[in-house]
């Protein structure tokens, strides 16, 4: 029982883990709300935007850790969802601020549906590997 | 419209389209009720009557597929109150009856709408009366009427010279020889093409290797397609001598009169029609057509000419018992892909057809009822208007035919103010007539209906002054004033701007403007709070003071850039509080300021299609800002070199304004002069809507997917308009998301709320009906091919934007090949060697051949990206009308007009040429044609043309004496002159925009205006007609 460099990362990745959560839980209400007429998209695309890139970041931070203690297995679950972001990032529309998504073609249904699903899918990869990261936080706390 | 024309009895039997046919195109039916017996040869097996051209009975000649909508006899019934515009042209004499005002104080307005004279086409001139029982008139598709075909056929064209089709479709064997009963094979060069060879189609195809994207390989046995690869080298698409090219046609320089020289696919539909249909009996035709259910099919390789001599109808819907009698909206203003709806997704599917709609909402319209009430039925539910298809239940209730909820009747609306009774809400104008509009009171008002008010921004950099644009568009603006659309409270503001931003305090009492220049233009300000903006008719002097001044004002001005993107904060700055119309006159790429954008370049890609996205997001930021401020802005561009209209037309395209552009304007060309003159006109003219919302709702089950327009989409179904103009149309696509089985007919109802120009909040509404298909047979045969060529040119554009421009073209072809390979598959007819089509989609390889050329989709690198991005930008907001015609010009023969089908509108006679397809096979070297792409109207004077005509015509002794390029027609004093400038000035006048009149020579260097638009001939870099459907051949599975 020691308090390995490995324990704190994934300790790291609980707490960042728990707020990609609610993060996802934002995206998936937010896009609802679209979906049923309660908000504008101007000011939903407002008000999601400023929290893509944190959401990005804080994963890369977490997945750097993991690179750092020599957690492999782990930083291998992360790559895909850190190469599908940059990917993502990288061929979002033409946008002056930092964010995502474009007011004018959030409401196509395409896009929105898109959206949507993206978040669902992030929120359950997000909660499984919470209790991965749960797992591997008790690991290495026992097993060194 | 399932009705039956005029004087017809009605059908005693349940008025249900065809049963499903079993093999495709046979369809069976209880031979009773009007029809009248057919006359046995009709019914027997596929007539040999080619082999005899004079053995057939000449009402053989009637018989044929008629591209004429089965309902336009109907469309005239005065029963149907107040139908806004019907597609036959005739209005209800709505106006002659007296108008018994509605219940209560207000009155009931039926106010006549601007009047657009667009109401008239040749279908609608006057149709015989019913002929003598025992004819075939019942059957609208075998009208002898004169109006309904052009010219009437003389039967003995049946075999004559004409006859220049492909090999019989009807022979029993497709690779036997061809039946050469059809005229001296010496007769055209085309029929020469089959003659001596067996059919193209099948032996050569199979021969073909994969398709490439260059020129396709050549069939060696047929001589003359080595005549065709003579052409001269590239460059120069279609070489000046036609005459080398397509060899004089002897009966052609006989014969002056058009009926016999030129093709007419109508005999040649009837050659199809009759192999095809095989066993299916006239008066089975005539069932099908009347139901608008052709089940004809085309085998496309044969019947080359496949485009209908007149104007192509949009498909009728029919609809099931309950609403037989109802009134669908007018197909001009909505306008669905399928007239029958799937029932299913997976059968949409299956037929590979795009869903959609298109919707030209604000659409001048002659006559529209108007109506005040206190209050407007809706649903309470879903908020639908109260409409045509909704189902009473009893006289106190109706169940919407969107969410099916059951709502209470007001007892207002027992009253029906035509006939002053009560209790009869179906005879209300509201349940009477699909477009109708309502004047809102005040709940649909957020704020007091806004003034109009208009801004003019005008750039007046040295670039700008030196293309003399400003005079122009001051003295336009000067004389027209009075004539802009508004009441007493219409302000008016004036912005011009170089490398700073000058504004004009038009104080009432000062006795000139003042100006007022912000040179700060990264944080741009208003120089004074007030007076900037003015009511036009208080200060109606000093406008018309600045408006002669300005021009000189900024003669000789040297600041070489413009700072637009001030200019713009500025306007919004200044109108944020009123909401209105900015108008912006840009020439050079802005390059100062906020929204400085450089010249890009497509960075080494292989095609343009970076550059068809936008640099910078600021002008579509810009917009959105103005939409919720209810400010549009539209722009004209009227650059010389490139100013980035990818990214600058954000600022109109979010916030529902229109795009006008003009290439290398100058104002010493009088072709441009005479453009711009009548767009502005007009533009400054039309009605406006403004601070305005459209939704779309549709019955549960279906859904709205994608929007393609000039607008904001603000939620799921609603698009925010700022202005709406009667020159914009939308698009959306639809998608399935419940099973339809349990429903008899869908309903689709746009509902426009706007604040006309007078300061009224009004709502126009349209509702369409659809049936539910359940098989693939019904969905296909039902496809409008014009409303799904006007659709997935918008879905190109998306497509070319968000991945290239070979993506989209690649596109195009798999729509092609897709419904023809899904076509082929629901005939499971083994194996027939031909390209068969279906009756409704005959015309879309045409279309697709037409638009893989079109400038916004071409693939050649020589289209400026500036034009190739207004091709696009006109794709998304043009009405269905204005698109096809730009896709696919009509190409009309001008040396023979007579009065033959001629139309009469007010006294004036105006003849109907055939409409031909776009070919130079189609030339006749003696003549003159006019090609009319509804912005430019192109006449081409071939080089032979009897001097004779060109004197009474052009007012030129010869060829030689034409000019290399004329402007306008000289008016002559003759009976041939005066026919050609009726028709001339029709297809003017018919046009919100109208196209200036260019006459080309065959030699003159501006041929190729002209020459372009031979969409049907090779080019350097595209196929043929012809090689397009040999290819598709290759594909279809």
């Amino acid at each position: 029982m020691a308090f390995t460099f490995a324990a704190f990362s994934y300790i790291i990745a609980l707490i960042a883990d728990a707020f990609l959560i609610f993060f996802a839980i934002f995206h998936v209400i937010a896009f609802d709300e679209l979906k049923t007429d309660y908000k504008n998209p101007i000011d939903q695309c407002n008000s999601l935007n400023p929290l893509v890139l944190p959401e990005y970041l804080l994963h890369i931070l977490f997945n750097i850790l993991f690179l750092v203690s020599g957690e492999w297995f782990s930083l291998v679950l992360n790559m895909p969802m850190i190469a599908y972001n940059i990917n993502r990032y990288r061929t979002r529309p033409v946008m002056s601020g930092p964010g995502l998504y474009d007011p004018t073609s959030i409401m196509n249904s395409d896009t929105l549906t898109k959206c949507q699903r993206e978040g669902w899918i992030k929120l359950a990869f997000y909660l499984i590997s919470f209790f991965y990261y749960l797992y591997g936080m008790i690991y290495s706390l026992i097993s060194a | 419209m399932p009705t039956l024309p005029n004087g017809q009895p009605p059908w005693g039997q349940p008025l249900q389209a065809p049963p499903p046919p079993v093999n495709g195109h046979q369809v069976r039916h209880p031979q009773s009720g009007p029809f009248p017996p057919a006359p046995s040869s009709f019914n027997s097996p596929p007539p040999p009557f080619m082999n005899g051209p004079q053995k057939n009975p000449p009402q053989f000649h009637n018989v044929r597929p008629s591209p004429v909508p089965m309902d336009s006899p109907n469309r005239n019934s005065p029963l149907m109150m107040g139908n806004a515009k019907d597609s036959a042209g005739h209005q209800p004499p709505l106006a002659g009856q007296p108008q018994p005002p509605l219940a209560g104080p207000p009155q009931p307005q039926f106010s006549g709408q601007p009047q657009q004279p667009m109401g008239f086409q040749p279908m609608t001139g006057p149709r015989p009366p019913t002929l003598p029982p025992g004819q075939h008139a019942p059957y609208p598709g075998q009208n002898s009427s004169p109006a309904l075909g052009g010219p009437p056929r003389p039967p003995q064209s049946l075999g004559g010279p004409h006859v220049r089709m492909p090999p019989f479709a009807g022979s029993t064997s497709p690779q036997g020889p061809p039946q050469t009963n059809a005229g001296p094979p010496s007769n055209t060069p085309f029929y020469n093409m089959h003659a001596p060879n067996p059919p193209i189609s099948s032996p050569v195809a199979p021969q073909m290797p994969p398709p490439s994207s260059q020129v396709p390989p050549q069939p060696t046995s047929a001589p003359t397609f080595s005549q065709l690869q003579q052409r001269p080298p590239a460059g120069n698409q279609i070489p000046a001598p036609m005459a080398n090219r397509y060899p004089p046609q002897p009966q052609q320089v006989q014969s002056p009169a058009y009926q016999r020289v030129f093709p007419q696919p109508t005999t040649q539909s009837m050659d199809g029609l009759t192999s095809q249909m095989g066993s299916m009996s006239v008066t089975q035709q005539g069932f099908n057509r009347l139901w608008g259910n052709n089940m004809e099919s085309y085998d496309l390789l044969q019947n080359r000419n496949i485009l209908p001599p007149t104007k192509i109808e949009a498909p009728s819907i029919n609809l099931q018992h309950a609403f037989v009698d109802a009134q669908n909206c007018s197909p001009e203003i909505f306008r669905c892909t399928l007239t029958k709806i799937p029932e299913t997704k997976s059968l949409l599917d299956k037929s590979r057809l795009p869903l959609g709609i298109l919707i030209h909402p604000f659409k001048d319209l002659s006559q529209l009822p108007v109506i005040q009430c206190n209050t407007i039925v809706r649903c309470r539910a879903c908020r639908t208007y109260i409409n045509p298809f909704v189902y009473f239940i009893d006289h106190r209730r109706w169940k919407c035919n969107i969410c099916f909820r059951v709502n209470e009747l007001p007892d207002e609306f027992q009253y029906d103010p035509v006939s002053k009774t009560y209790g009869e809400p179906s005879r209300r104008p509201e349940v009477k007539s699909a477009t109708i509009e309502f004047i809102a009171p005040s709940e649909y008002m957020v704020r007091p209906p806004q003034p109009a008010v208009y801004l003019f921004v005008l750039e007046v950099s040295r670039a700008a002054i030196e293309t003399g644009y400003l005079k122009l568009v001051c003295d336009i603006l000067l004389a027209e004033l009075d004539n802009l659309p508004g009441d007493s409270r219409t302000h008016v503001g004036f912005i011009t701007y170089d490398s700073s931003v000058h504004f004009y305090e038009l104080v009432e009492d000062a006795q000139k403007p003042h100006m007022m220049v912000v040179g700060d233009i990264d944080e741009i300000f208003l120089p004074c709070p007030a007076n900037l903006l003015v009511n036009l008719h208080e200060a109606t002097d000093l406008v018309r003071e600045l408006l002669m001044d300005l021009p000189n004002k900024f003669q000789g001005n040297p600041e070489p850039s413009s700072a637009l993107g001030a200019a713009l904060q500025a306007s919004y700055k200044l109108m944020s509080s009123t909401g209105g119309r900015v108008t912006v006159f840009q020439v050079t790429l802005p390059g100062l300021g906020p929204g400085a954008l450089q010249a890009r370049s497509s960075g080494g890609a292989k095609d343009a299609s970076p550059l068809l996205s936008p640099a910078i997001d600021f002008y579509k930021r810009l917009a959105l800002e103005c939409s919720a401020s209810q400010i549009a802005v539209d722009l004209f561009l009227l650059n010389s070199q490139f100013a980035d209209l990818a990214t600058i037309s954000g600022i109109a395209r979010f916030s529902g304004g229109c795009i006008h552009h003009f290439p290398d304007f100058h104002v010493a060309s009088k072709l441009h002069e005479e453009q711009l003159e009548r767009c502005f006109r007009r533009y400054l003219t039309r009605k406006i809507g403004f601070e305005a919302v459209m939704r779309v709702r549709c019955t549960r089950g279906l859904g709205i997917h994608t929007f393609h327009g000039n607008f904001f989409v603000r939620s799921t179904d609603l698009l925010s308009l700022p202005n709406v103009s009667p020159d914009s149309g939308f698009g959306m696509q639809l998608a399935i998301e419940e099973n339809l089985n349990d429903l008899q007919n869908v309903c689709l109802q746009a509902a426009l709320l706007y604040t006309s120009s007078k300061g009224e909040r009004r709502i126009r509404v349209h509702t369409m009906c659809l049936p539910i298909a359940s098989n693939i047979n019904d969905v296909i045969v039902s496809a409008d091919q014009q409303c799904i060529v006007g659709l997935l040119t918008k879905m190109a554009v998306d497509r070319s934007q968000a991945s290239s421009l070979s993506d989209a073209r690649e596109a195009f072809i798999n729509v092609a090949v897709d419904v023809l390979s899904t076509f082929k598959a629901t005939q499971n007819m083994g194996g027939p060697s031909g390209l068969m089509a279906p009756h409704s989609l005959r015309l879309l390889p045409l279309y697709i051949v037409a638009l893989l050329r079109h400038p916004a989709f071409r693939a050649s690198s020589n289209v400026r990206i500036d034009d190739r991005v207004y091709a696009m930008c006109q794709f998304k907001s043009l009405p269905l009308g204005a698109l096809m015609q730009s896709v696919f010009p009509d190409l009309y023969p001008l040396h023979c007009l007579t009065d033959e089908g001629a139309l009469e509108i007010e006294g004036k006679v105006i003849p109907q040429p055939p409409r031909l397809q776009l070919s130079a096979e189609k030339f006749d070297s003696k003549g003159l044609f006019l090609i009319d792409t509804g912005d430019n109207l192109i006449m081409y004077v071939l080089r032979h043309i009897n001097p004779a005509l060109c004197r009474v015509l052009l007012g030129a002794p010869s060829f030689e004496a034409i000019p290399d390029v004329m402007y306008e027609l000289p008016v002559l004093d003759n009976l041939d002159s005066e026919r050609l400038r009726a028709f001339v000035t029709y297809l003017q006048e018919i046009k919100p925009y109208q196209p200036s009149i260019q006459i080309i020579r065959e030699d003159s260097k501006y041929r190729s205006r002209f020459l372009q638009y031979l969409l049907e001939d090779r080019s350097e870099s595209s196929l043929s007609y012809y090689e397009f459907l040999q290819h598709l051949k290759t594909q279809v599975k």
